[in-house]
């Protein structure tokens, strides 16, 4: 079970070691309809036994970031620019084949879609198995128990009598641990976990988070975990990112976010969550209006079409200028022109209350 | 309420006869092949006499951990699977053993919004093309050409209907799911079976799907099975929830008892599960945790198949009783008006939630939203 306490601080030891360093990152896809910019100058950092958080909205980047650390566009018609550095070397302009290389070694990736990553006519055991022997020399039968043995830490009931099901013979939650089992066996100094608890219940998920948290505290392991689920990353979090429009919009720690939150879109996302300990709403509230396209960004600040309060920036600067990630306060730091007197004023008169 | 039929805290469901009705439904898979012998193994039981009833315009959640079945009943209600056995009536009339052909003209009014959006999605079509293929299939000629329709219905759900000539890797996994449900939508059926249709969308989004399909639900009458893992979007948005357990139902009963007086000790410990973020409430409510592995579906235990790991059996009964739950299989039958359960010794227990305090204020919000997390920490009166 999680322990009671919020997440440590993080040591000030590892403030030396930035394990990944992401500058000024830019996908864009080039379509028929025009350049899909889907990550437009993102930049954030990692440290060694640190878990950051992403959280936005649904399709503002986030996987798509994911996938350019793990070199997944190389090859495609994507245009990317800017840094990533792991460990001092940037990852960028690696090849297909170098990439590779650092895939099986250093990063492992938990997919948003546990069926497109497993493959349908092996068993979920040699998939397994077959990851863990391409790091590990050890005979087929080790790799087998080793694999059994993490199935059961995901909590696959009767695991050796269903190591050698075939993917489509579990069920969703069970695939998604499946694929939770083969990134974990390959022990990552770097992994990334795309929703990884969106198909499982309340109680295998604290089981998962745990087991993401023992990698981080056994070996040091860096983690970004990208979520929707904004419980999962006040409980596992150090750190979050929160993106709309292929930007990042806000970051901090995850207690400067969380208690306060200066940038209009966190706070409409605090707002949406359903809870059951409230009297039933009759009506969810979400964020009025539609994202922005990410082909004809709008000029000026991305989540303008749908702010209700850019009557708080004098002159039409909302829609004119697009606004800088800047400082509030050490570690924290919002893209928004409303003054930061302002926004916090704002937030404890009009958005803390309705919470 | 998101129905006109059901009337608010109904323990029983709306009268008239039913748009649905399951009748002790099962789906068993063939077992593996074990060892070197070939030897078949038992068979996956995934659905193991399973019935209810819904009516138009109502909504039924399916809750229950992961594996317990929930996709598998769904499946088999759409019809995208035979049943091994047991009785599906649909307008009343019997579909469980239709062909695959003589189903076609119901396949309208059944749809079933897919728990794998992108396997569901062909890769080579556009989302154009997926989505407007029910009415290519049944020949509809919806008004304004299929191509309105379809950007219509992409911008209910809320996707850009510029994107009508993209493919499905071009999505995000939440806009690749809100694909499926306007592909559920297309024709309007009567009756869709939703397996967890908000899972992958943030908590914005997904309120926009949930009131979009309880909207639909007011404007057309239509009836959801909805399955899903969120309790508090279940609560949301269903007339009725039934709680699943090894491919049975353990109680089934209307959404207001089922969260404020339920009587399975299963659904006692699904929701005590569930963290409430108020650290008053929290404090003084009990975390049921359930003990031992879920045991095997191709080998369920004797008796009560929830025996097992249950924590009346554990903790509370004398030899003689719980010589019953391990012999005696429960039926699930009416406890109280309206509220079947499937168990021996059901006893309501209203303490489980228990949101009535008001929430104070003096916690701070990361505090609040952690504890919407998953396994934070109960105070454990085990
Ligand atoms: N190959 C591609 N070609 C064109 N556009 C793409 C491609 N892949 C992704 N996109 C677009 O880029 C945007 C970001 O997608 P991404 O998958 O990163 O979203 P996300 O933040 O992970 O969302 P979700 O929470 O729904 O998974 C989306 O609008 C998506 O439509
Ligand atoms: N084609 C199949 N062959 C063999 N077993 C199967 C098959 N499909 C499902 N099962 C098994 O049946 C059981 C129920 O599966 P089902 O997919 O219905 O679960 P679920 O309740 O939807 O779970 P989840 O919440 O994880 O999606 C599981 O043990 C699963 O492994
Ligand atoms: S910059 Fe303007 S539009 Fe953007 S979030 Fe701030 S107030 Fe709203
Ligand atoms: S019948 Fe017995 S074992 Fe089954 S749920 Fe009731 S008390 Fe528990
Ligand atoms: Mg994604
Ligand atoms: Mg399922």
């Amino acid at each position: 079970m999680a322990s009671t306490t919020p997440a440590p601080a993080v040591a000030t030891a590892r403030d030396a070691e930035l394990f990944l360093s992401v500058e000024d990152l830019k996908v864009h896809f080039p379509t028929e309809d025009g350049l899909v910019k889907s990550v437009d100058g993102l930049s954030f950092e990692l440290r060694r036994g640190e878990i950051l958080g992403i959280v936005g909205e649904s399709g503002s980047g986030k996987s798509v970031t994911a996938q350019a650390i793990l070199g997944l566009h190389k090859g495609s018609r994507a245009r990317i620019s800017g840094h990533i550095w792991l460990d001092g070397r940037d990852l960028v302009p690696l090849s297909d084949e170098e990439m590779r290389g650092v895939r099986g070694s250093e990063i492992a990736m938990i997919f948003q879609d546990p069926l497109s990553s497993l493959h349908p006519f092996y068993t979920i055991g040699d998939q397994i198995a077959e990851a863990y022997r391409v790091h590990n020399k050890v005979s087929a039968r080790e790799a087998r128990a080793r694999t059994i043995e993490m199935l059961e830490k995901v909590g696959i009931p009767n695991a050796p009598g269903r190591v050698d099901d075939y993917p489509h013979q579990f069920s969703g939650g069970m695939r998604q641990r499946a694929m939770i089992a083969m990134a974990l066996i390959c022990q990552p100094k770097l992994l990334i976990a795309d929703e990884p608890t969106t198909a499982l219940d309340v109680t295998v998920q604290a089981q998962i988070l745990e087991l993401i948290k023992d990698l981080r505290d056994e070996l040091n392991s860096a983690v970004i975990l990208i979520t929707h689920d904004l419980g999962v990353v006040a409980e596992t979090c150090d750190h979050v990112v929160v993106m709309y429009g292929g930007q990042c919009v806000e970051k901090g720690s995850v207690d400067d976010v969380f208690e306060l939150p200066e940038m209009p879109y966190t706070w409409g996302l605090l707002g949406s969550m359903p809870r059951m300990d409230r009297v039933r709403q009759e009506r969810l509230t979400p964020i009025p209006g539609q994202p922005p396209s990410l082909i004809n960004v709008p000029t000026g600040c991305v989540f303008n079409t749908r702010c209700r309060f850019s009557d708080h920036v004098e002159g039409r600067r909302c829609f004119t200028e697009h606004p800088q990630l800047l400082p509030t306060a050490p570690g924290h730091e919002v893209r928004c022109h409303i003054e930061p007197e302002e926004r916090r004023r704002l937030f404890e008169l009009e958005i803390k209350p309705k919470l | 309420m998101t129905t006109t039929s059901a009337a608010p805290g109904a323990a029983t469901p709306p009268a008239g006869a039913p748009l649905l009705e399951v009748r002790d439904v099962r789906k068993h898979f063939p077992g593996r092949s074990a060892g070197l012998f070939g030897r078949r193994g038992n068979p996956v039981k995934a659905v193991d006499g399973v019935s209810f009833a819904l009516h138009q315009g109502e909504t039924l959640g399916l809750v229950g951990e992961s594996g317990c079945g929930k996709s598998t009943t769904g499946r088999v209600i759409a019809k995208l699977i035979e049943p091994t056995s047991g009785s599906i009536r649909f307008q009343g009339k019997e579909i469980a053993d239709l062909s695959t052909g003589q189903m076609r003209p119901l396949r309208r009014e059944v749809q079933m919004i897919f728990q794998d959006p992108y396997s569901s999605l062909n890769p080579r079509h556009t989302i154009g093309t997926i989505v407007g293929s029910p009415f290519r299939i049944q020949g509809a000629h919806p008004e304004g050409g299929i191509k309105k329709a379809v950007q219509g219905l992409m911008e209910r759900v809320g996707l850009n209907p510029e994107h009508y000539n993209r493919y499905p890797h071009e999505f995000s996994g939440g806009q690749r799911q809100r694909i499926g449900i306007a592909r559920a939508l297309a024709l309007r059926p009567q009756l869709i079976v939703c397996d967890e249709p908000v899972s992958a969308l943030d908590v914005s989004v997904q309120a926009q799907v949930v009131n979009l399909l309880e909207d639909l639900q007011n404007e057309f009458g239509l009836a959801y099975v909805f399955i899903a893992h969120d309790l508090s979007v279940v609560r949301h948005i269903s007339d009725r929830v039934a709680v699943m357990y090894l491919g049975k139902i353990m109680e089934i009963t209307d959404r207001d008892t089922l969260y404020e007086a339920p009587m399975h000790p299963y659904t006692h410990a699904l929701l005590s599960a569930v963290p409430i973020p108020d650290p008053t409430v929290e404090a003084r409510r009990e975390r049921i945790l359930l003990t031992g592995d879920l045991p095997s579906p191709s080998n369920p235990p004797s008796g009560c198949v929830f025996h097992t790991r249950c924590p009346k059996y554990r903790d509370q009964l004398s030899d003689g009783e719980r010589e019953r739950c391990r012999t005696e299989e429960p039926v699930l039958e009416d406890k109280r008006p309206g509220q079947s359960v499937y168990c021996h010794f059901a006893e309501v227990r209203s303490d489980i939630i228990d949101g009535e305090a008001p929430a104070p204020r003096s916690t701070g919000i990361r505090e609040v939203i952690r504890k919407t997390a998953a396994g934070a920490p109960g105070t454990g009166i085990e």
